[in-house]
């Protein structure tokens, strides 16, 4: 016994604190990671602990994700019930007092944007996942300038020397931004009223943006995976509706999608949901980009 | 709207200050007029920079929604703003045996109180409440409470009821109360949460299920990026297999160290060394033996080491489609005391380790299939009895076959159906297991 905890004290020592200039930021989603890089700069340094091809909903509270949480000065995540599967678990676990979730170092973005879909009351036998509302709220980007607010303003209070730089980032970003959503707006005009079924209700937000009608999901609840006779009714609302695509996000099985359009004329298309999620996607700007020509290319 | 009020407030102000200053610089009479013209300048830039960057942020919060609304009761931690999170988890078994009315004593081995398994027919397996929550913004804390029958009897009985720190500093951790000791790698994990419908053996053997104690464990966590922690832990003593010791109240001390990584996006690994060591006084077991007289009361020391392996695979991080599990466990323990069998007093020293392989490979969302090797091996020296004890391992090495299969209906209802093909006891046994688990309220999250 005592020659184990001797063993230990050089493997404590030796792990003595290094200090790091950069705030680092843990990201649950590559989206967060990139609005945390076009405000922070060169003062932050960025981890996602998600990729554009992992489902949010469904990862693993993985080892390698508790060192990272363990390092954070601040964990910037969706929030709305997204990561309850690992977060708490990660952050009751990782030991880091810095990222308590009330504390400056933790940053729940759903709570700078209004919420769609908050249901009345919540039932298993509803499906699982979104008893908070809808978070899947990044896909309005009418919703980053309010995020990229509140998180200018948690980095000010985490590394207050910086603080300029952070508001001078903070008005470049939302100056280009601001153009960007009247040139995407112009740009998807025609979107207007366009018939989409989708695999997950992850898409509500893109809807409500861009003024396009969801008429079905591929899911028969939310996070249930899709069935036989669910898809089978799908074709049903295809016969009595204009539907002009099936989406889904680069992480969901394109089985049930393929399913429709071995029997329809619909294409299937993969919508970037994230940073990262198709290869035009490189950035926040790219992403959004990459939507709009995604949606307009089957929208003839 | 509070925050554009604000903004056209700020904008006003600036442009007031502005002024102001301009106004002070043109009463200079004298000041040099170039240099008064070149400060003004730099004034105006400086302020036209600001209010450009005012009128943007403005603009972008006239494009956005109207003032957001923070989500109702959203919250990314809590399934109810507040209030501990609830759950309670039904876990029932139907055993079909064909040593229906055998021994399952584990030759060589002085088993505790629960680990001796179930019996043919229908029964309420380890159903349990869980509470927990952030008591504060200092301290997390949990209770489970199970509820058993066999047979006729049935109770309820503290699993766990512990706080744990949130704030200390520097990685820093200390949990108290009654919890699972953070050894090995399966003693973290409730019965319901494993792969398979019983323990394996070595845990069955030397933890009688799992070490759950009542004491406290200090713990830190590396600021590395290969996760690394460390925790040493003082327990009473009273559970198996101390079992009871007086040591001043600390019969039982553990050490461990885990470490863990990602081998690549798909794979990633934990890995960990612990240390276990005990004083024991007047342990019997507390299986089967106990009716048949040959069951001896031993005084002395125990100690363990417990070497595991985990590696779980997830095609892309993603494992709910597909995803296979394999977890390696070794365990080795070393017994030196004394033997009391009803006056008569002898030595007994114990060499004992055992293993278990696990593999479990989810091949569809709601489908998953595993497979399990567990086995034993003790060479123990009794002197001075004479007569035959359950410590007399009669160069057996009891081991087990086991196979299942799961339904996943959702993530809370599972149906299992088991074989073990059982020749851990001296009496062969073939044995089907169908269960089912049913968890209710709030979703916990899982550890890797
Ligand atoms: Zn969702």
């Amino acid at each position: 016994m005592r020659s184990l905890l001797l063993a230990l004290v050089p493997l404590l020592t030796l792990a003595s604190v290094p200090v790091h200039a950069a705030v680092e930021i843990f990201a649950c989603e590559p989206e967060w990671a990139a609005l945390a890089d076009e405000i922070g700069g060169d003062k932050v340094s960025t981890f996602s602990a998600t990729t554009a091809f992992q489902d949010a909903h469904f990862i693993q509270a993985r080892p390698s994700l508790l060192a990272r949480v363990r390092r954070a000065d601040l964990v910037f995540c969706t929030g709305a019930n997204l990561e309850i599967g690992w977060l708490p678990v990660l952050l009751r676990q990782a030991a880091n007092a810095a990222v308590a979730p009330g504390s400056n170092g933790f940053l729940d973005a759903s709570q700078s944007v209004r919420l769609l879909d908050v249901p009345t009351s919540a039932d298993r036998a509803e499906g699982d996942i979104h008893p908070n509302g809808n978070p899947h709220f990044q896909l309005d980007p009418r919703n980053l300038p309010h995020i990229a607010a509140t998180l200018t303003e948690r980095l000010q209070r985490l590394d207050s020397g910086n603080a300029a730089y952070y508001d001078e980032r903070l008005a470049a970003f939302n100056a280009r931004w601001t153009k960007a959503l009247a040139n995407w707006s112009t740009k998807a005009e025609n979107l207007a009223g366009m018939q989409v079924i989708v695999h997950h209700s992850a898409w509500v937000y893109l809807e409500d943006w861009l003024g396009i009608r969801e008429v079905g999901q591929m899911e028969p609840k939310p996070g249930l995976p899709p069935t036989a006779s669910h898809l089978a009714g799908l074709l049903d609302v295809v016969q009595t509706s204009d539907v002009k695509a099936f989406l889904r996000a680069s992480y969901q099985n394109p089985k049930a999608a393929s399913w429709l359009m071995d029997r329809t004329d619909i294409p299937d298309i993969v919508i970037p949901h994230t940073v990262g999620a198709t290869d035009e996607a490189s950035d926040l700007y790219a992403w959004f980009d990459d939507i709009i020509n995604r949606l307009l290319e089957v929208n003839r | 709207m509070r925050a554009r009020k604000f903004v056209a407030i700020l904008a006003c102000s600036g442009l007031s200050l502005w002024s102001a200053q301009v106004a002070v610089a043109q009463q200079d009479d004298s000041a040099s007029a170039a240099e008064l013209r070149a400060e003004l300048e730099q004034l105006k830039l400086d302020y036209e920079q600001r209010l450009a960057r005012l009128e943007a942020r403005l603009a972008a919060m006239e494009s956005a929604p109207a003032a957001p609304a923070p989500a109702t009761g959203g919250s990314a931690l809590s399934d109810k703003a507040f209030n501990p999170a609830i759950s309670l988890i039904l876990d029932g078994k139907y055993g079909h045996f064909s040593n229906a009315e055998g021994l399952r004593d584990l030759p060589g081995f002085q088993l505790g109180g629960e680990s001796g398994s179930f019996n043919n027919g229908l029964i309420l397996g380890e159903s349990e409440l869980n509470l927990q929550a952030n008591v504060d913004d200092k301290f997390f804390a949990a209770a489970t409470i199970a509820f058993e029958s066999d047979g006729d009897e049935s109770g309820a009985a503290v699993e766990e009821a512990y706080l744990q720190t949130l704030a200390l500093p520097d990685g820093f951790a200390i949990k108290a109360g009654r919890f699972y000791s953070g050894i090995g790698y399966l003693n973290g994990i409730h019965s319901h949460g494993t792969g398979f419908a019983d323990d394996p053996l070595p845990y069955r053997a030397f933890f009688n299920g799992r070490l759950a104690d009542t004491g406290i464990q200090a713990s830190w966590t590396a600021p590395t990026l290969l996760y690394a922690q460390f925790g040493v832990e003082a327990l009473s003593g009273n559970s198996f297999p101390a079992a009871g010791a007086a040591n001043s109240g600390v019969g039982t001390r553990t050490a461990f160290a885990k470490f863990g990584g990602d081998f690549n996006v798909s794979n990633s690994w934990l890995a960990s060394l612990s240390y276990v060591d005990s004083n024991v006084s007047q342990r019997s077991s507390g299986g089967t033996a106990e009716e048949s007289g040959i069951d001896p009361l031993f005084g002395g020391d125990s100690s363990s080491w417990i070497a595991s392996l985990v590696w779980k695979w997830a095609p892309y991080g993603n494992p709910r489609d597909r995803n296979f599990r394999f977890t390696a466990e070794y365990l080795d323990r070393q017994e030196d005391g004394v033997l009391d069998l009803d006056g008569v007093t002898g030595t007994y020293s114990g060499d004992q380790s055992g293993y278990y392989l696990e593999g479990v490979y989810r091949f569809h969302p709601q489908w998953s299939a595993g497979l399990r090797y567990d086995t034993l091996d003790a060479d123990n020296r009794v002197f001075g009895l004479g007569t035959p004890t359950v410590l007399d391992d009669n160069r057996e090495t009891p081991k087990r076959l086991s196979a299942m299969v799961d339904f996943w209906n959702s993530e809370f209802s599972i149906l299992r159906l088991q074989y073990n093909h059982d020749d851990s006891s001296l009496n062969r046994d073939r044995q089907w297991v169908l269960q089912y688990i049913m968890s209710m309220g709030a979703h916990g999250g899982h550890s890797f």
